[in-house]
């Protein structure tokens, strides 16, 4: 029970950093926490007690195995992970060259 | 199995990529295959329609067939309401894309503009066939990226910050919803939602689900720009190039935003008197605080966004009624009622809020400003363009004999037949505000005398951005039929059956 | 761009290919052990972004690589696309279904139609990563002009 705290206290580490932080980057790489500890749940969940790795062996096939389903999401996931973090770094990089800051307070132009 | 199921995915998915490789050598071939891979998907979506009726037909991908009852593997899971969003999907599409084919010739390299267009087309059939939980999150991801990369498009100052702004929130979106998936996974062991259903119907854990309930809808209200849930919205689409203005405000916030809620609260979870209420009031609000925020705005398309909030505060509002009506169990043709006018209303939405965003873009491309202080008396120069807005500004204030006054008529009916009296007149209130800021639109837009003496008066637009305009407003026109009993027997009765009873979703599809 | 010392353009020569040739065995091996498509696409443009940050380049030859890469990308994913349908043509006409046959377990050469996909998921994957890094160096060294 002790692991699944430890898991959603990480994911309100990750919101902290996106609410009060000022840098751009800053508020990427909390975003990139927040979803590091969603996988973490998932790959958890799937755990039964004296499994083992979810590999056969055909010269030694074991009784228990883990649950291979959650793992399978969790790499489905870590790749779109990386897609969002690749498109946030990509309009990061043209928002400095327009506004010639970081600072997420000078960029409201739009309001309203 | 059905073999035409997965063409709506695969179709579009292999045009994005064609056009990518094409594109480097030919010069013209990107228009040309985005309009034929989407007017065929026109033609399948509407050949689904008229065969599906009441069956629900399965796609088992991969071919594994299900061991002792337990579906294994992959579903892709078509019914009666499946194939009413997709005929919105790819109608609005189609249009978008053609209006498309001279609005973004301004801009430079158009390969990149339809090829993400067509990975979003796929993205949405993605989401509206899948038949489990976890595919469901790969297609709103997919479709979520290619519009944050097309919100962005011309890069400037104003579209680089609403796609930043538009980014992080549909980012903390993506991971609620993935929690809330991992939570349900934990219970169940299992991610087929009809089975889901079948493990709920042996034991459920109340107090657990309700988290789990709270959870997916914000997740999914975050998608679908439900107050408070709505502070990316009128940045995201008033930035954009007008026909994915017209995608994102007509179709986007349906497909993977209202139309997932309705599938996971009424035919999966147990419908619960306090999510119902919940979402009620989350509606009223919508309707509310929307059209207050927008009588104030002098730009087009912030004015527009903000109501689409208004708007899609009336389709939440009558599923909630309907929700509470099932949930305790009493009127249940009343319940019907609700249900399906907040479809029609959807569809109806569909229609006449894209019109509105591409008559947007039509007056930017010739004036050159969205500023409603800045322009006036173009009825005289633009006459496809004003009678189309015209009609479209009409429909949705909820004059007859257009669609949006049958669709009202009936949420309004509905409310008023379960008892709801204070809704049904917060309803009232808000279409005559509605009306009044239309009012206001026009009059500044198109018949008020121009300001100074111009040098150079404005034309009509290119042929295609009026082929657009034209056949939908005959649709805003043609849509009002759905209110008579055949038709209406046709196309929204099967919705409404397989929502109000879920033993019909989750039966056959386990027996297959 | 410039390049770096003279002890890391030495060591990159050295290991360069050993990363070249990890990745292709965890592609290859997808099924026997753990990794498959996407951690052995990943290492595999781990070698390529080595030698472009190590021995610099300049602007120039980075869009003509980038043109290249985006090229692979789409016909990669192009043919992992038609493995999928080709599935509807041969063996039961299903979408995705294994026509291959399938030898037994523990073989390199066995699992059906499975090693394909993880060679061209492996060759997409990497081609998209070293497009995504050379995108953001042509458009630092645009600001720098």
């Amino acid at each position: 029970m002790i692991v699944y705290l430890l898991c959603f206290i990480l994911f309100l580490v990750g919101l902290y950093g996106v609410i009060t932080r000022r840098n751009l980057v800053k508020i990427v790489i909390s975003l990139s926490i927040m979803e590091f500890s969603t996988f973490l749940f998932f790959a958890l969940v799937g755990y039964i007690d004296g499994g083992v790795a979810p590999i056969v062996n055909p010269s030694d096939p074991a009784k228990i195995y883990v649950d291979p389903l959650p793992q399978a999401l969790v790499l489905t996931a870590i790749v779109i992970g990386l897609a969002t973090t690749a498109m946030l770094m990509a309009v990061i990089i043209r928002l400095f060259r327009k506004y010639k800051t970081f600072d997420i307070r000078e960029i409201n132009n739009l309001r309203g | 199995m059905n073999p035409l199921i997965p063409i709506f995915v695969i179709v579009p998915l292999a045009g994005a990529f064609l056009i990518m490789i094409l594109g480097k050598f030919f010069r013209d071939v990107n228009k040309y295959i985005t309009s034929l891979i989407l007017l065929f998907l026109l033609i399948i979506s509407i050949l689904a329609l008229i065969n599906t009726g009441d069956n629900i037909s399965v796609y088992k991908v991969g071919g594994w067939e299900p061991v002792n009852r337990v579906p294994i593997g992959i579903y892709m899971v078509m019914d009666g309401f499946t194939t009413l969003i997709l005929c919105i999907i790819n109608l609005i599409g189609f249009l978008s894309a053609i209006y498309s084919i001279s609005y973004i010739s301004r801009y430079t390299s158009e390969n990149y503009f339809y090829s993400l267009f067509c990975l979003m087309i796929a993205g949405m059939n993605g989401v509206v066939l899948s038949g489990d939980l976890f595919n469901i999150f790969v297609f709103l991801e997919i479709s979520a990226i290619s519009s944050y990369a097309l919100v962005a498009f011309g890069v400037e100052k104003n579209e680089l910050e609403a796609s930043f702004k538009y980014q992080v929130l549909g980012g903390l979106a993506s991971f609620l919803i993935l929690f809330g998936i991992g939570f349900i996974y934990w219970k169940t062991k299992t991610l087929n939602i009809a089975d889901i259903k079948e493990v709920f119907n042996t034991g459920y854990d109340k107090s657990y689900y309700l988290f789990v309930q709270i959870l997916i809808l914000s997740g999914f209200g975050l998608k679908a720009a439900i107050i408070p849930f709505h502070a990316w919205l009128p940045d995201a689409h008033s930035s954009a190039p007008s026909p994915i203005s017209a995608m994102l405000s007509g179709v986007l916030i349906k497909a993977v935003g209202i139309y997932v809620i309705i599938r996971l609260f009424f035919n999966m979870f147990d419908v619960s008197e306090g999510i119902a209420v919940l979402i009620t009031a989350l509606g009223a609000l919508s309707m509310a605080i929307g059209v207050f925020l927008a009588i104030g705005q002098w730009d087009i398309k912030r004015l527009l966004a903000y109501h689409s909030i208004s708007q899609m505060g009336y389709v939440v509002l009558s599923v909630g009624i309907g929700m509470i009506l099932i949930s305790r169990g009493i009127k249940q043709e009343v319940a019907v009622l609700a249900i399906g006018g907040g479809l029609f209303h959807l569809i109806n939405h569909a229609a006449f809020k894209s019109l509105l965003f591409l008559n947007a873009g039509a007056i930017e491309y010739r004036t050159g400003t969205r500023n409603l202080k800045e322009m006036g008396g173009l009825a005289r120069y633009m006459p496809a363009t004003s009678s189309t807005s015209f009609i479209a500004s009409m429909s949705i204030s909820g004059i007859p004999p257009f669609n949006g006054f049958f669709s009202k008529l009936i949420i309004i009916i509905a409310a008023v037949m379960a008892g709801f009296y204070l809704l049904a007149a917060l309803a009232v209130i808000v279409s005559i505000i509605t009306l009044a800021s239309f009012l206001k639109f026009q009059r500044y837009a198109f018949y008020n005398k121009s300001v100074e003496g111009k040098e150079t008066y404005p034309k009509e637009v290119p042929f295609p951005m009026v082929f657009s305009m034209v056949i939908l407003s005959i649709f805003c026109v043609l849509l009002s039929l759905l209110a008579f009993p055949q038709i209406r027997d046709a196309v929204l009765t099967p919705a409404i059956n397989i929502l109000m009873d879920s033993a019909k979703y989750s039966s056959p599809i386990l027996g297959m | 761009m410039k390049g770096m010392t003279v002890i890391v353009k030495k060591t990159t020569q050295l290991i360069a290919g050993m990363i070249f040739l990890y990745g292709l065995y965890v592609i290859v091996h997808g099924h026997l052990t753990p990794g498959g498509g996407f951690a052995g696409g990943v290492i595999l443009a781990g070698s390529f972004i080595l030698l472009i940050l190590a021995y610099g380049s300049d602007y120039l030859k980075l869009l003509q690589e980038e043109s290249g890469s985006t090229l692979m990308e789409n016909i990669a994913i192009f043919i992992v696309l038609f493995l999928a349908l080709s599935g509807l043509l041969i063996g039961t006409r299903v979408f995705f279904s294994n026509w291959l046959p399938k030898g037994t377990v523990g073989e390199l050469v066995s699992a059906g139609i499975l090693p394909l996909y993880n060679i061209f998921v492996g060759i997409e994957v990497a081609a998209s990563i070293l497009t995504i890094f050379l995108a953001l160096i042509i458009f630092k060294e645009e600001i720098s002009k």
